[in-house]
């Protein structure tokens, strides 16, 4: 799915609002994060994941077609950590693709036998 | 500004002032471009989202895992996991800092 084509799927779901309303309203969110993490802040979405940023300290690089060394600066780079749910739908206990998605396949406390998904120590978890 | 974090309610509040639409409906609107994206996910599609980034679906294989804590020897199932990349146009931003 490209985000023009997630334009058409919002835009389906809501008949009433103009398409480029609807084109305004997915890059602003889109621009929001983007916004977000260039002030180095976090975005937590709940049931979906969280983008942060990762601070990289400067290192020595080497130009791999001459060897020679090139100095890399410090740099911060996006970061998305899948939230608890998505990563649950994603392994909707069927392993059937396609069966996610009607809002009844989240599996968070599958049946006992699925030992170390069980997440310990994450409290941060979302 | 530093440490903030950025939740739905940011988002809703952006979406409400840039559309004339009410607090609600922008609160649901957020809400569904989430979930069609993770629907989409869920069927294991890759999203692109231009100069955002893509999401992609990726199988991992069956491995031997072990519990840190008790040092027991745990089989992790083969399972699908959700890895983010991100554009250039969202790494250069980043890296230029906040210029909005």
């Amino acid at each position: 799915m490209t985000k023009s084509e997630l334009i058409l799927r919002i835009g389906a779901l809501n008949p009433h609002l103009y398409h480029r309303d609807v084109e305004r309203i997915v890059t602003t969110i889109f621009e929001e994060i983007t916004n977000a993490l260039a002030r180095r802040d976090r975005v937590e979405l709940r049931g979906f994941g969280a983008f942060s940023v990762k601070e990289r300290d400067a290192r020595k690089g080497r130009n791999p077609r001459t060897g020679e060394t090139v100095a890399v600066e410090e740099k911060v780079v996006p970061f998305f950590k899948t939230g608890k749910e998505l990563r649950d739908r994603l392994n909707g206990r069927s392993d059937v693709p396609g069966t996610g998605g009607d809002g009844n396949t989240l599996t968070s406390a599958a049946s006992g036998d699925a030992g170390l998904h069980k997440e310990s120590g994450n409290p941060g978890g979302n | 500004m530093k440490g903030k974090t950025v939740t739905r309610a940011d988002l809703s509040e952006a979406v409400y002032q840039e559309v004339g639409l009410s607090r609600n409906e922008s609160a649901e609107l957020v809400d569904s471009v989430l979930e069609e994206i993770s629907m989409a996910l869920t069927k294991g599609e890759s999203v692109k989202i231009s100069s955002f980034g893509s999401f992609l679906v990726r199988m991992k294989g069956e491995r031997v895992g072990r519990n840190p804590k008790t040092g027991e020897e745990v089989p992790i199932k083969p399972r699908r996991v959700l890895v983010f990349r991100a554009s250039h146009v969202l790494k250069d931003r980043v890296n230029k800092g906040a210029s909005s």
